[in-house]
């Protein structure tokens, strides 16, 4: 039991996570793991919480995590790295995208969107605040900001033996492999 | 091979493997999946929508009796559609293998309700499997299909949200081609009139304890012993929360097949260990047969009798240990589901949040959420079909109450309107009603992510169809042509004024708002028939006065802070905010 990994990819529908995940959970099958990944979504097609979850080691049971569980979460939104925060475990990683897509009561005027919230992970754990967008953006299109936190997570996850750049180019249509590979790279190397 | 499976993509291949030949279903959350998986397999299995649940089984019924294994596949809602021919089908049993998919929803992810789907299979007296991952889901959907052969009836495969989209590892097979086996006129199996179904009665009986001796001593119900100190039975995903949970500690009965329930089974496994918990979600389905048989176990005076379980809550419900996380000082703003920027039910919803004095009757599908503030705009929602015929009672009661000042406004989408809709409107001109249907026709199934249906012009298996034509369909059952509106719900004015036109009348009256799910891939019919070339909407900041009459739409796209602003990436131009703007502030760029 203590052999299993647990990550986590929280975000907004329509912001990719579920791409990102297929390919890290593919990745991790490829290097011999056994894998299992849930994906937990609401009734919306856009703009509701999405999360999946990934658990990996020796033999894997649940395919959920539970409170406190998380060895790294990479959250493709700010406000939903601190609604998810008490799932990570002491000493684990937070990959934060410093990008906001405000709930409806925001939009309406309310509720106010948190402030501060990089600070305030920060001081609870270990956090790297990523801009994916504008990264992505630079490379060409701001969509392949879930490939851009991708690399980031697979850098914080420290796992060997696994091929990502295969995982990425089979995921991925063929006229997007050379963008995502590059915004693979780019969030790696932060 | 290995692969990595979704449960819903591993029952496509369970069915596969299985060598069924055909495969029916309606779609719904968590199950949708299941055909938009077998399609991929339609040299070998012929697969189709269905425009309900019940006709899905009754198709799948037909397969069988005609001598091929078939399959049909639903959410546990539609089980209460399909139970009809379900308890009817248990008794006359098959010819080719059939099973049933019942994928439930436990703790209500997108459903109106939970329901607990093993007990349908002992109501109906059919046999059970219950996977808890991947690799199960396709095992036992083979297996089904055998086991439904074996024992001559249909088989209840009960899949649950967890279940169906969890990914795990799947060693593939092959297909094993079954013959088709030769037709034969079977009267006194096949036509259910009471004689013929007194005697498939009584040979129930005989079939039930057939099976009851397979579930005794069938390896998908093996006990694993590690100690006599706990023992834990359970079945479905809640297997794989108490293993996290009890380890090594506790011994346990894993059933994968649950009805009829191996009571020797049960028998032999509590007398070896000195404490039986239950692990169950939802009903207590194994507990109660625990109990009636006066074997002492520890069930849902600890588990939750709702909502979904995970190891956190069993964790506690046994050992009181509260699962502790990393606390943040501040709080996350909540993010309930809304309609998407640009859906061409916003403008529809808007104008109608608009009218005083009406009832909103509403139905199951994307279309719900105008529930939601800021439109408000549904008062009512029940199931599939039910918002037409709720609104003609109500509009019936209203009138005999003398209260016809408040009218009633029906809401339902396409796919629901043939789904079960359209017995409802023949039922409210029928029977001379006076509530206002109003047909939002977004081309596609738009809540389970795009299927086809009966009115898009395209079968599951990509073939060109038919496509039913709505407003001939509505006048064929009597709606009258000057009682029939067709509108783009993307214009506020005419939305408003078909409304109060049709909300006067004394007559059943039609409304059918038709644009394009904004999400949905345009086929060539759409681009002729609608201007969906890209647009955006800006705001002037000089002209805007910050009234935010725009942000009383609830577009995602907008913005409200000091400034009011509309995000350019999610926008897709449908000027419904523009058409509020009293200071002509918002523009298409």
């Amino acid at each position: 039991m203590s052999d299993v990994k647990n990550i986590l990819l929280v975000g907004v529908g329509g912001q990719g996570t579920i791409l990102a995940s297929k390919i890290l959970s593919e990745g991790l099958v490829e290097a011999g793991y056994d894998v299992k990944m849930s994906e937990i979504h609401g009734m919306s097609q856009r703009g509701g919480n999405v999360s999946t979850q990934i658990r990996y080691g020796k033999k894997v049971y649940s395919p959920i995590v539970g409170k406190g569980e998380a060895d790294v979460i990479v959250a493709f939104e700010k406000m939903e790295a601190l609604r998810w925060i008490e799932y990570l475990r002491d000493g684990g990683k937070m990959v934060i995208n410093d990008f906001e897509i405000p709930s409806v009561p925001i939009l309406m005027g309310q509720a106010e969107y948190p402030t501060e919230i990089l600070e305030e992970l920060s001081a609870k754990a270990s956090v790297l605040a990523v801009k994916a967008a504008e990264i992505a953006q630079s490379l060409g299109n701001s969509k392949a900001m879930n490939i851009v936190l991708l690399g980031a997570l697979v850098r914080a996850m420290n796992v060997e033996g696994v091929d990502w750049k295969k995982a990425v180019a089979s995921s991925v249509k063929e006229s997007f492999i050379e963008l995502n590979l590059k915004a693979f790279d780019a969030g790696y190397n932060l | 091979m290995k692969t990595i499976m979704t449960g819903n993509e591993a029952v496509a291949r369970g069915a596969y493997e299985g060598g069924t030949v055909f495969a029916s279903a309606y779609p719904g959350t968590p199950s949708t999946e299941i055909l938009e998986n077998i399609v991929a397999y339609k040299e070998d299995i012929y697969c189709e929508w269905a425009p309900n649940e019940k006709v899905a089984l009754e198709a799948a019924i037909g397969a069988s009796v005609a001598g091929v294994r078939s399959m049909a596949a639903m959410k546990h809602v539609g089980v209460n559609v399909a139970a009809d021919p379900l308890f009817t089908f248990a008794y006359t049993g098959v010819t080719g293998g059939c099973v049933l998919v019942s994928a439930d929803d436990p703790g209500m992810h997108s459903s109106q309700n939970e329901q607990d789907n093993r007990n349908y299979a002992a109501a109906a007296r059919v046999l059970m499997l219950e996977p808890s991952d991947s690799q199960e889901a396709k095992d036992f959907m083979k297996l089904g299909l055998e086991l439904s052969e074996q024992f001559d009836t249909p088989v209840l495969l009960r899949m649950t949200t967890r279940v169906c989209h969890s990914k795990g590892l799947v060693e593939l097979g092959d297909r094993v081609n079954m013959p088709v086996i030769p037709y034969e006129k079977k009267i006194k199996k096949f036509v259910a009139t009471p004689a013929n179904g007194k005697v498939m009665r009584k040979n129930m009986v005989q079939r039930l304890k057939d099976m009851e001796d397979y579930a005794n001593t069938t390896p998908i119900n093996q006990p694993e012993y590690n100690g006599t100190e706990i023992g834990v039975i359970t079945s479905g995903v809640s297997y794989q929360y108490a293993r996290e949970v009890f380890g090594e500690e506790a011994s346990y009965l894993k059933l994968g097949m649950t009805f009829p329930v191996p009571m020797d089974l049960l028998r032999e496994f509590a007398g070896k260990v000195k404490t039986v918990y239950v692990i169950e979600e939802m009903d207590p389905y194994l507990e109660n047969h625990l109990k009636m048989a006066g074997i002492a176990c520890i069930g849902k005076e600890v588990i939750p009798e709702y909502d979904e379980l995970n190891p956190d809550i069993v964790r506690q419900a046994v050992f009181g240990k509260e699962a502790q996380g990393i606390q943040a000082g501040k709080e996350a703003v909540v993010r309930p589901p809304t309609l998407c920027a640009g859906c061409p039910h916003r403008g529809f919803f808007y104008a109608l949040s608009k009218k005083k004095k009406v009832m909103i009757t509403g139905d199951i599908g994307c279309y719900t959420l105008g529930s939601a503030p800021p439109l408000s705009a549904i008062d009512t929602c029940f199931c599939m079909g039910g918002s037409i015929s709720s609104g003609h009672g109500a509009a019936q009661a209203l009138k005999k109450a003398g209260n016809e000042d408040l009218r009633v406004v029906s809401v339902i989408g396409d796919s629901t309107f043939f789904h079960s809709g359209i017995n409802s409107l023949m039922d409210a001109v029928y029977n001379k009603g006076c509530n206002t249907t109003v047909i939002l026709d977004n081309r596609i199934t738009g809540m389970t992510g795009h299927q086809e249906n009966p009115g898009t012009g395209y079968t599951l298996m990509g073939e060109s169809a038919v496509e039913v034509d709505i407003p001939k369909l509505c006048q064929a059952i009597g709606v009258k042509d000057e009682n029939l509106y067709i509108v783009n719900p993307n214009k506020l004015n005419e939305v408003s004024k078909v409304l109060d036109e049709a909300m006067a009348k004394d007559e059943p009256t039609v409304v059918i708002t038709r644009w394009p799910c904004i999400l949905k891939k345009f086929s060539p019919q759409d681009k002729e028939e609608f201007d969906l070339s890209p647009k955006k909407c800006a705001i002037d900041q000089e002209k805007c006065r910050k009234c935010r009459m725009c942000v009383g739409v609830g577009c995602p796209a907008i913005h409200s802070g000091e400034r009011v602003e509309i995000d350019p990436a999610t926008c897709t131009g449908c000027t419904v905010c523009k058409q509020v703007c009293p200071f002509q502030a918002i523009e298409e760029v």
